[in-house]
């Protein structure tokens, strides 16, 4: 028993230390409720709020599902399938930083790379991505998938790989292939797994600053902004920290639930990441 | 039903394409961009190829030609270091957490085993001001060590989690047959449950160095010295200047990107093996 406590010290420490003391801190820098009710007329944060929904809503759950359909592909036996996997998971071993420069990079207006091939194999004015709000959020939701498919996707087909194959050989012989074998075999299986990543997904994806940040940088005029960045903007380029703090705090509402979600799930089903 | 077959054949030979394409172009843009051997403002209008390649900015990032690049090696070094640590560092308390929580009954275990769990309630870029308030009064402003703590505190839940789980596979009647034999737990921890733990280890290592690498913000909050600064820092410098060596800060973001994904592939069957196992209950 006090070798169990001396081992888990060490991870108590740096949970207390730099977890729990921080988030006491932070709620008592922002307890002020006149800051809530500055952030709630605020044309900005309701804006902020809006993307972050749909930034997270959008791109978690398309990655996910994404990820779901492309680990099934690559459980396919063919060379060029098993070959084109190193390759595919490039863009999670690829730091965020240069990738996103990369994105915003590629995407700045006619100087960029995507509107160059689209003049140039298709004769077309490609838009400017940064100065349209849609075009700029939905850049950003493209850079986060880009870059987060991969890690999913090898979960779920490292899962698929342990669903044994003699469950698939019965389905051959009941003459269930393709759409059926996914819904009765892979979706009751992987079910839970699937609902846990992207419980995990989303609370990641909510504090997510550096794709906002590097990729359309809140552009056009602050309008593509999430929380995190908004918070930032905030504590940092406009010497707010109480209001910068308030903006990312108002998002403990959702997460809290969220967190707790996922930790029962985790618990009473017996699922495994 | 051979009409279907071929059919299937070809929408996977187009996915596959459709795949590289996408995997592939931001890094192709990287490429185009860092081989461009003119600095300042480059006109890229139109361009799809580079049309003089020539690798005179990655010499340049090398030998540390330009006032932003004066410190690469040692900021580069900065980098490594901060990964390095937040690798060992997390696989140390990951594992040492998962062995008393999986192996060793502990009584007050529910709390402690939700405890990673908690840490994602509250999202890493979330804390940073409150983050960065502490680390003055801990005295580690501008200081490595703060990254690395920061680092170490995001990755050891998703450590802990795994290494749990992969834990179950190995039967605690080999821990009870040691301790038979009169092993303490330290050297059950050491001489057993490490060794089998390899695999889980060595996915939760690389995770732990990829999320390093892969971290932004509390190093451009945290370190303003150009000295302690790190590579990542030092490329988003690039944007605050006037001047425009795109290509200068391609290189860099490319010899950045290297080693990550070296150790990444060379660890990749580990990799696999720590994440496959147990990965369902059937």
């Amino acid at each position: 028993m006090a070798w169990a406590i001396a081992f888990v010290i060490p991870y108590a420490v740096v949970f207390s230390a730099f977890v729990v003391y921080p988030i006491a801190y932070g709620l008592w820098m922002a307890r002020d409720p006149s800051l809530y009710r500055d952030l709630i007329a605020n044309p900005l944060y309701a804006q902020t709020v809006v993307n972050t929904v749909l930034y997270v809503g959008l791109g978690v759950n398309v990655k996910m599902f994404l990820a779901l359909l492309l680990s099934g592909f690559f459980m396919r036996r063919r060379w060029w399938i098993t070959a084109l996997l190193p390759i595919f998971i490039l863009p999670w071993a690829l730091p965020a930083i240069p990738a996103f420069v990369s994105f915003h990079w590629m995407l700045i207006g006619e100087e960029g790379l995507v509107d160059s091939l689209l003049s140039a194999l298709f004769g077309i004015q490609g838009p400017l991505w940064f100065t349209d709000r849609r075009l700029a959020l939905g850049s950003n939701i493209v850079a986060h998938i880009w870059k987060w498919l991969p890690f999913w996707t090898l979960t779920f087909f490292a899962a698929r790989t342990a669903i044994p194959q003699e469950i698939y050989e019965a389905a051959d012989v009941d003459g269930a292939s393709g759409f059926r074998r996914f819904a009765h075999i892979v979706l009751p299986l992987l079910g839970n797994l699937y609902l846990v990543c992207t419980l995990l997904s989303t609370l990641w994806t909510i504090g997510d600053f550096t794709t906002v940040a590097l990729v359309s940088g809140g552009a056009p005029s602050y309008s593509t902004n999430v929380l995190a960045t908004l918070g930032y903007y905030y504590a940092f380029d406009a010497a707010q920290p109480t209001l910068g703090i308030a903006v990312v705090m108002s998002a403990l509402p959702v997460l809290i639930p969220i967190a707790i979600i996922l930790m029962r799930t985790l618990h009473t089903r017996e699922v495994q990441l | 039903m051979r009409a279907r077959r071929v059919l299937v054949e070809a929408l996977s030979v187009m996915l596959a394409v459709v795949l590289l394409i996408w995997s592939l172009t931001p890094v192709y843009n990287m490429l185009l961009i860092a081989l461009d051997p003119d600095e300042g403002d480059i006109e890229f209008e139109g361009i799809i190829w580079p049309p003089d390649p020539s690798l005179h900015s990655f010499h340049t990032v090398v030998t540390q030609g330009y006032w932003l690049l004066e410190d690469f090696w040692r900021q580069f070094g900065n980098s490594f270091f901060i990964g390095l640590m937040t690798m060992l560092l997390t696989v140390l308390i990951g594992s040492l957490a998962s062995f008393a929580l999986g192996r060793m009954r502990l009584s007050q275990g529910w709390l402690l085993a939700n405890a990673p769990l908690l840490t994602y309630a509250v999202p890493a870029s979330f804390l940073v001001i409150p983050f960065s308030r502490l680390m003055a009064s801990y005295g580690l402003s501008n200081s490595l060590w703060a990254i690395i703590a920061a680092n170490v505190t995001f990755a050891t839940p998703y450590a802990i989690l795994i290494l749990r789980q992969y834990a179950t596979l190995i039967p605690i009647e080999l821990d009870q047959a040691a301790q038979v034999d009169g092993a303490s737990p330290v050297q059950v921890y050491r001489r057993m449950y490490l060794p089998l733990m390899a695999p889980a280890l060595a996915a939760v290592g690389t995770f732990a160095l990829l999320l390093a690498w892969n971290e932004y913000l509390y190093q451009y909050v945290l370190l303003s010295s150009t000295r302690n600064m790190t590579v990542a820092v030092a490329i988003a410098q690039f944007f605050n200047s006037d001047e425009a060596p795109w290509n200068y800060m391609m290189a860099t973001a490319i010899i950045y990107s290297l080693p990550p994904i070296v150790i990444f592939y060379v660890l990749r069957g580990y990799m696999a093996a720590g994440l496959t196992r147990g990965a369902v209950r059937g």
